[in-house]
């Protein structure tokens, strides 16, 4: 698969508060949390970005509580995928779990600036910044895990 | 190869011999639980995928905690959706208001946790559970689904960190000073995707709610699950609770360790993590002189018997102070009911603090106790986060009981020391 869109950098340990506050934990409606998404550190992210766009953060993205409605609320508003350092553990199954893309590079957060053009190639494992002309090395999961991003979400692939 | 006792826990609920860290496997799990909040999503995500009935009556627990009693129209449609699942499904295991306590709390005091077990919740402080020698871990809500329809669930085999706790601390220094001093040392990725193993003299000495109170804090170090060895301590808090039989789990001496760090605690000084984060951790004495707003001694991290037992310990014939608001919550109905009988909650009342039913309350910044603009808190609980309990100028400080305890009655961060 390939993900293609303009970078949004964020830096490390940004955590589920901050990717969606816990008053709109009351509802759990996609198009809703995605109208509030990063809203606990960028207000308005959602009107911002364009459909396709790539979240680019530093160490340990999502982190905090256990809330699905984080990787959901990025999905729901648009955001392709995640590239990050490192992710929080329960923030990287949910994301898997839900079909929702988000790949570990310890090489391209660093090289990579706000608003570059980026494709991620999740087959081959690498990522290109088309702005910078380079290309970083990335993460390349296991086949169960391709399996379940493949199918849609954990659900999918278990019915 | 010797494993872990996380390891062997894994290896058993994979039908395995052995597992190796980094490993993906498909587990048994024992117990399935979510929260009044996590519920709603999983039941969503439960039907949305057409499932229609769960694996096990007995094995699939939901507990209303967050929002209890319901603050408003969308919480209690957010409850209303759980119980009505739970109806159709045949289970008697949505627990309420009345009959509850935080999930963490509760459940290994209803004895639904076992040593050895694989135990999933929706929750990130389902690591607690790890006091008992549990394998515990928080999911999201999509696992919890899946969980609750095929009785089994994907993990990565984590890698184990151990630490060894040497010495003896001093009087009022509690396992709440022991998980901060270690949060503050390795930080709050330290033990990203890890198991941390607790071992050593003293956490041995440490009481069961002590444990759980490291235990639960595993994932503000970013661990999958924090564990304990089972000794006569652990043995003595199952044998009123836990009827079934149990194989108790412990790491071979030639186990392979990711990390080892010891760490001798006799001089250890009260912790405090201060905004924004659960691994800013200081000594107390080196933070200065900070007023506080609100205190709020409860959670699923410090609202156990033994942490209101300090708490009015300290708080005995003393007034907290005119400018500060005091919340205090025990976290189940059984503790609610026997800090009733020992006088504790007389105490607190009598200190002019204000005792809540069971609920997370404020921790989360949910409810019965939101911080203003610019406001203080001073907590029991474990996250700090900006915006954490109100206002996005708010700020949280924590520390454990005998600290909150005294800050109540001095009115700025203090030690048990300055008021007793
Ligand atoms: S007490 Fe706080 S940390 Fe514990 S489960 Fe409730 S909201 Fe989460």
């Amino acid at each position: 698969m390939e993900y293609r869109g303009k970078a949004w950098r964020f830096g490390s340990n940004i955590d589920t508060d901050a990717i969606i506050p816990a008053i709109y934990l009351h509802t759990s409606d996609p198009q809703i949390l995605g109208k509030h998404c990063m809203e606990g550190i960028d207000p308005g992210f959602p009107k911002k970005i364009t459909a396709g766009d790539i979240i680019v953060a530093d160490e340990n993205f999502g982190c905090g509580s256990s809330r699905e409605h984080a990787p959901v609320a990025i999905k729901a508003a648009g955001i392709s995928c995640v590239v990050a350092k490192g992710f929080s553990r329960i923030f990287f199954r949910n994301s898997i779990n839900i079909g929702f893309p988000i790949f570990e590079s310890e090489e391209a957060p660093g090289k990579i600036a706000n608003g570059d053009e980026l494709i991620v190639d999740s087959d081959k494992g690498v990522i290109i910044n088309v702005t910078r002309k380079e290309e970083y090395k990335s993460i390349v999961y296991p086949d169960f895990i391709k399996s379940i991003i493949v199918k849609g979400g954990l659900l999918n692939s278990i019915k | 190869m010797g494993m872990t006792i996380t390891e062997k826990i894994l290896a058993r609920h994979a039908g395995k011999k052995e597992v190796l860290p980094g490993e993906i496997i498909n587990a048994r799990v024992d117990l399935v639980f979510a929260n009044d909040n996590t519920g709603d999503l999983a039941v969503d995500q439960f039907k949305k995928a057409g499932f229609d009935k769960v694996f096990d009556k007995n094995r699939v627990i939901f507990v209303a905690d967050h929002f209890i009693p319901p603050k408003d129209v969308s919480c209690a449609e957010q409850s209303r959706r759980v119980r009505v699942f739970c109806r159709e499904m045949g289970l008697s295991n949505f627990l309420e208001v009345g009959r509850v306590g935080i999930e963490h709390v509760l459940l290994p005091e209803l004895g639904m946790i076992k040593p050895g077990d694989v135990i999933v919740g929706a929750d990130s402080h389902t690591c607690s559970a790890g006091a008992l020698g549990a394998f515990a871990s928080g999911v999201g809500s999509t696992d919890m689904a899946a969980a609750m329809a095929k009785g089994e669930l994907w993990f990565k085999v984590p890698e184990t960190i151990k630490f060894v706790y040497k010495g003896t601390p001093g009087r009022w220094i509690s396992g709440k000073d022991l998980i901060l001093y270690t949060l503050g040392q390795i930080g709050v990725q330290g033990a990203t995707y890890k198991a941390m193993e607790f071992s050593g003299e003293a956490v041995e000495a440490l009481t069961l709610d002590e444990r759980f109170t490291m235990a639960n804090m595993a994932i503000e170090a970013g661990g999958k699950n924090g564990i304990f060895h089972v000794d006569q301590k652990t043995i003595e808090f199952l044998k009123p609770r836990v009827k079934t039989d149990y194989e108790i789990v412990s790491s071979d001496p030639d186990a392979n360790y990711a990390e080892v760090h010891e760490y001798d605690v006799t001089d250890i000084s009260y912790q405090v993590a201060l905004p924004p984060s659960p691994g800013n951790v200081k000594s107390l004495s080196d933070i200065g002189n900070i007023q506080i707003d609100q205190v709020v001694i409860g959670c699923c991290t410090n609202g156990r018997l033994e942490d209101m037992r300090v708490a009015a310990k300290i708080m005995r014939g003393k007034e907290t102070n005119f400018h500060i608001r005091t919340i205090i919550i025990p976290g189940s109905q059984e503790i609610y009911l026997q800090a009733l009988q020992e006088g504790l909650i007389e105490t607190f009342i009598r200190a002019k603090a204000a005792v809540s039913l069971p609920t997370c309350g404020p921790c989360a910044g949910l409810h019965m106790g939101i911080l203003g603009e610019g406001e203080k808190a001073l907590a029991t609980t474990n996250r700090n986060f900006v915006g954490r309990m109100g206002h996005k100028t708010s700020e949280v400080y924590l520390a454990s009981p005998a600290v909150a305890a005294a800050t109540a009655i001095k009115g700025y961060i203090s030690t048990p020391e300055e008021v007793m």
